[in-house]
């Protein structure tokens, strides 16, 4: 258990410590390689805490796809890098404000800080759960059959992205010499050849 | 020593309280500030996934699922835009976009 308790904190800390980097950062590619840090030790969290299908998911989509997608796009776009961090400081104050009065708010809210005997201090006593069936088959139960729905609007959503994507960035430059099958299959005989009568001894 | 439901909440929210103190300090940046919002629904997940353990109750991770997805879809459309709207203006900055103000 007292391993369990520092696996926790050691990973906790990881994942806020490269949240915080990826605010601080001074170059945006730190920022990526920092949220891929936070991602995998989140996906540490879901391990521990028994949601393994998830913590899966979350290196798979997040770092694989996500992340690598932000990477790419960072080292695509030509930014200048000093220039975008000016105005860091000027705003300093105000977010670091609302921040802690957000966090403060959340952290009362489901009464961490406070010591309310809600509902939900009634569930923190009560621990994990244990499942009857490992992770991946209770999901697959109920995600299959009950969210069948909720499923297939998943998938819809991520068609219409990736269209969205597509339409978004394809462009059309002029000039591009390209080879046109169709035009020539179908051209007719009459644009592609010509009968010439030579006259004898003449030539052409 | 035990780790409670409390722990992992009080993670998402410093995670989530992070996310909206970077959309505050990066006035310059829209990149960082997609990656603020990964973050945000990242704390989003925490949370779903740390109730459905805690509660016995399977529904949360499948919901958790359904966020990641919205999540992948985001970025790929936010960073399409943000692709277009460098290859138009030669700029990311946020102070910057402000042609389709009224």
């Amino acid at each position: 258990m007292l391993l369990q308790a520092l696996a926790f904190y050691v990973f906790a800390f990881v994942v806020m410590a490269s949240g915080a980097m990826v605010v601080v950062s001074r170059n945006p590619v730190y920022s990526v390689l920092f949220l891929i840090l936070g991602f995998f030790n989140a996906a540490a969290l879901f391990v521990l805490i028994g949601a393994e299908f998830i913590a899966m998911i979350l290196v798979i989509v997040y770092v694989g796809a996500v992340a690598v997608l932000f990477l790419f796009v960072v080292m695509m776009l030509d930014i200048n890098v000093t220039e975008l961090r000016e105005g860091f400081l000027k705003y300093l104050p105000v977010g670091a404000l609302i921040g802690v009065v957000l966090l403060a708010e959340i952290l009362l809210a489901v009464g961490v800080l406070g010591s309310d005997a809600g509902a939900l201090a009634e569930l923190a006593k009560s621990g994990p759960q244990m499942m009857p069936v490992e992770n991946t088959r209770a999901i697959g139960r109920v995600l299959y059959t009950q969210y069948f729905y909720l499923f297939q609007v998943a998938g819809a959503v991520l068609l219409v992205a990736m269209i969205g994507a597509i339409v978004l960035t394809l462009r059309t430059r002029p000039g591009v010499r390209r080879q046109r099958i169709g035009e020539q299959l179908y051209r007719p005989k009459e644009d592609a050849v010509t009968v010439v009568k030579v006259p004898t001894r003449g030539g052409v | 020593m035990i780790i409670g439901l409390g722990h992992y909440l009080t993670v998402a929210a410093v995670l989530f309280t992070l996310g909206i103190l970077g959309i505050f300090l990066n006035r310059k940046n829209v990149i960082v500030i997609l990656m603020c919002v990964e973050l945000m629904l990242l704390a989003v997940n925490i949370n779903l996934v740390a109730f459905s353990v805690f509660q016995g109750n399977i529904v949360g991770q499948v919901f958790a699922m359904l966020v990641l997805t919205v999540a992948a879809a985001e970025a790929a459309i936010g960073l399409a835009i943000l692709v277009v709207y460098f290859r138009n203006r030669g700029t990311i900055e946020v102070e910057d976009i402000n042609t389709m103000k009224g």
